[in-house]
């Protein structure tokens, strides 16, 4: 279950987590409560899979990485064969069937363009493959996943 | 740009962090360097936008967010700056970029949308197709999430 004080504890973290040494007990502060206790709860709340991740999220482009969206057009009967195919690279880090003529959409992170290139002529080629579009990002304006719980 | 310590410090900040009182100590040791150096470093990295936020990330589903829906818009040439600034500002928008159309793809601007029924996020787009008076667009709503990673950045070769 979760609680009042959970949601106000996932509420502050999804917005900060302080860069100081003892950045539970900045969080306990804000919340009026003790450091051990922001810490018991955070382990319980990521244990019960509330919490996908925790720490430093990093800007891709900032690196030097180049990423991409790809939508594909697949036949009906290979479609978990290019799906997996396409989970299996590295870069690969979103992968969604949805509905429409293009029923797979993935996002692909590669650390210059020859790597991105190798992969997509890979896939592009794959059997099955009836359309593929590539569509690289032209301007990100916002990447921020973040829910307000009440 | 990003020296050999920067991309070892990034690989191991992909780590689980730990819950104890001082958890940047725990990587500043895996790391052989000082937490007060370990801290800097970090600090550098948020003020260039390297880092773009340090927190949490939820599951979305988890927290009664079951629906999302990939949103793609035509957008003339001309508005993208104007209606990227709209669009990012929603709560509901999580992701927002333009991007290179296609000749027979035409949506040139992509947003995630989120919320806690299909309708819901029908409804979003319905209001920001209002407030922005963009009129094309298609909802993309996914049957099947084959993978949702975070990337482990430099660590291409030791996978």
């Amino acid at each position: 279950m979760i609680t009042a004080f959970d949601k106000r504890l996932l509420n502050i973290i999804q917005m900060d987590l302080p860069l100081v040494k003892s950045p539970f007990a900045i969080l306990a502060e804000k919340l009026d409560t003790e450091e051990t206790i922001v810490i018991e709860r955070l382990g319980a709340l990521k244990e019960q899979g509330f919490i996908r991740r925790m720490g430093p999220f990093f800007d891709s482009a900032k690196l030097g990485y180049v990423s991409t969206l790809v939508a594909l057009e697949v036949t009906e009967k290979q479609v978990s064969q290019v799906a997996r195919k396409i989970n299996s690279y590295y870069g690969v880090t979103h992968n969604y069937e949805r509905e429409g003529e293009l029923n797979l959409w993935f996002t692909l992170l590669s650390p210059n363009l020859a790597d991105q290139d190798e992969i997509l002529d890979i896939i592009r080629k794959l059997d099955g493959v009836v359309r593929f579009i590539n569509l690289p990002s032209v301007q990100k304006f916002k990447v921020n996943v973040q829910f307000s719980l009440s | 740009m990003l020296d050999d310590l920067d991309r070892k410090i990034i690989a191991i900040m992909q780590d689980e962090f730990p819950l104890v009182a001082e958890p940047y100590r725990e990587f500043a040791n895996k790391l052989g360097i000082s937490e007060d150096e370990l801290l800097d470093k970090l600090q550098q990295y948020r003020q260039l936008g390297k880092i773009r936020k340090m927190g949490a990330v939820l599951r979305h589903r988890k927290v009664g967010y079951a629906a999302n829906a990939l949103c793609a818009w035509i957008v003339p040439e001309g508005r993208i700056q104007e209606v990227g600034q709209l669009l990012s500002k929603d709560a509901l928008v999580s992701h927002c970029y333009s991007r290179s159309s296609h000749p027979d793809w035409p949506y040139n601007f992509y947003t995630m949308l989120h919320a806690h029924t299909r309708e819901q996020c029908r409804v979003i787009a319905q209001t920001l197709a209002e407030k922005s008076g963009l009129e094309e667009y298609t909802m993309l709503f996914s049957t099947r999430e084959w993978k949702k990673i975070s990337m482990q950045y430099f660590r291409e070769n030791n996978k």
